[in-house]
């Protein structure tokens, strides 16, 4: 059973709930097909995602849903390329994944700043890593604290910031290098009601001026509905596509959407999902 | 809140940091004074503060000499133990292959009182330096692998994956991230390292040694000696104060940002 292309059971839906498919447009992007991944350990083997078939359009604002479990953080190694898929393909740009590929930028639940280097060469990591030029990017990387609102602190060590400028600077970070992805597992997770809200504005607005491709993992149904172009909801483990839909809220959004129809009717929606499957944890 | 200035610079003499266990330590020195004086322990079995700081005063020429050999040798084990330890630490914490192997081993090669073994050092090669160099090696080594075992592990796998998804090779990744988040651990073995590493010299000189501070004691305590025998403990105790405080130290210049230097930053800020 394949519910992306299964028709909602609910009396004619409205336009923002009807269940969109993932098929590609074209080579861009990120596609993924038959993705599967199944962990080998001594106890046997313990499935982790069902083959996955989705495709995130180039520039798209893509966040998934799912109860914690359901190998959301597998599905964004496997595409960053630190995992091998048990079965399928994953093609980034067009490329087949077999390994890091370095055209992504990751962004974690805690921003795992080095605590001995300082924000500006913190920032710089994935220069070092990639072995590029430094010069070329220091600018870059300034100009990128700039834009989060931390410039000043540059020289400054990450235990001397607040949770909410160390998760900036690990943004940053995922930036610095120019990838074409950006990968967010919970990005917010760690971080105060407040300081998330006006998070999930700041990332709209770097997401906007960037026009990053953007794959984001969280709990949260309205930041999802709130962040995304489109949204894919998975099932409890092993993971698997439970439904994709299209979010046809206009941008820039204020946070007022969260206050329209559309709004709360798909956060609704999504939510049915998780209470018959069982519980949202 | 105006307090009186010439009190606060008082306050600050008492606060420094060598004050309080200086002031501790006289109070031990004066407490064992008075248990000798009340309790009439005669001079054979426990000697007296002063006839202890009279032999210092009196031997300190012939100490501070037969203190060198020992200090060559704990600092050459102590050496050897960081040069070998680490590299042994990060095999172990690298490869599960290695750990399945050698780790147990170690651990049971601990369970070897050093002290029964060192005899043998001293048939295989003699007299010299070469037999307490080794002993303090083997009292040395254990809590540097087992530290730095534990700080290359400790590395939030997170991390080491956004490294690795930045396409950096193992050794950059490992040099970036996993070195220095072991440090601290690393060092916190140290530290244990340099104080047994003193044992392990003495241990090497009291088997078989014509020289060292072993040597002195194991001398003094023949000849029922003992204001030279605890004249020697005050030499080894401060030996390995003074180890301690520079491996201290360098902790402080080679890790900063650590948690536990953190006031350090804040005032130089």
């Amino acid at each position: 059973m394949n519910p992306a292309t299964k028709p909602v059971d609910i009396n004619q839906p409205a336009a923002h709930l009807r269940l969109v498919s993932g098929r590609a447009a074209d080579s861009s992007g990120i596609k993924l097909s038959g993705v599967s991944k199944t962990y080998r350990t001594r106890d046997g083997d313990v499935p982790s995602l069902r083959p996955l078939d989705f495709h995130i359009n180039d520039g798209e604002f893509f966040v998934v849903v799912g109860p914690s479990g359901c190998g959301k953080s597998t599905l964004l190694k496997l595409i960053s390329g630190l995992l091998p898929p048990t079965t399928g393909e994953i093609l980034v740009e067009g490329e087949k994944v077999t390994a890091p590929h370095g055209n992504v930028g990751i962004v974690f639940q805690n921003a795992l700043l080095l605590p001995w280097r300082n924000i500006l060469s913190n920032v710089m990591l994935p220069i070092d890593m990639k072995r590029l030029p430094r010069q070329k990017y220091l600018e870059r990387a300034k100009a990128l604290l700039k834009l989060v609102g931390l410039e000043g602190f540059e020289k400054k060590l990450p235990w001397q910031l607040s949770g909410g400028m160390q998760q900036r600077a690990s943004i940053c970070r995922a930036l610095v290098h120019d990838p074409r992805i950006m990968l967010m597992d919970e990005p917010f997770g760690a971080l105060d009601a407040l300081t998330r809200e006006r998070m999930n504005l700041e990332l709209m607005r770097i997401q906007r001026e960037t026009k990053k491709t953007v794959l984001l993992i969280t709990h949260s149904i309205p930041e999802a509905v709130f962040l995304a172009d489109r949204v894919l909801v998975m099932t409890e483990r092993p993971g698997a596509v439970a439904a994709i839909y299209d979010v046809p809220l206009p941008r820039p959004r204020s946070l007022d959407v969260m206050a329209d129809p559309v709004f709360t009717e798909l956060v609704q929606r999504i939510r049915k999902h998780f209470f018959s499957q069982g519980a949202l944890d | 809140m105006a307090e009186p200035k010439p009190q606060n610079a008082v306050s600050k003499m008492l606060n420094a940091a060598w004050v309080r266990p200086f002031l501790f330590l006289v109070f031990i020195v004066v407490a064992w004074d008075l248990a000798i004086r009340i309790f009439r322990i005669p001079a054979y079995q426990i000697p007296s503060p002063l006839d202890v700081v009279a032999v210092l005063r009196t031997e300190w020429p012939e100490l501070l000499r037969q203190s060198w050999p020992t200090t060559y040798a704990t600092v050459c084990g102590f050496l050897l133990s960081a040069l070998f330890g680490i590299p042994v630490a990060m095999l172990i914490a690298g490869s599960r292959t290695v750990e399945s192997y050698v780790y147990p081993l170690l651990v049971f090669s601990q369970s070897v009182p050093k002290i029964a073994i060192a005899p043998l050092f001293v048939v295989w090669f003699g007299f010299g330096i070469i037999p307490k160099v080794i002993s303090a090696f083997l009292l040395g080594f254990f809590p540097v692998v087992v530290s730095a075992v534990q700080g290359f592990k400790s590395v939030d796998p997170d991390m080491v994956d956004l490294a690795r998804a930045m396409q950096g090779s193992r050794f950059q990744v490992f040099r970036a991230v996993n070195l220095p988040h072991a440090l601290p651990a690393i060092f916190s073995g140290l530290k244990v390292s340099v104080t047994l590493a003193v044992v392990g010299a003495v241990v090497g000189e009291f088997v078989g040694s014509n020289s060292g501070i072993g040597y002195v004691m194991q001398r003094s305590i023949g000849t029922f000696d003992l204001p030279t025998m605890f004249a020697a403990l005050v030499i080894l105790a401060l030996l390995g104060v003074i180890l301690f405080w520079i491996v201290d130290r360098i902790e402080k210049l080679v890790i900063p940002w650590h948690v536990s230097q953190r006031e350090d930053v804040i005032f130089a800020a």
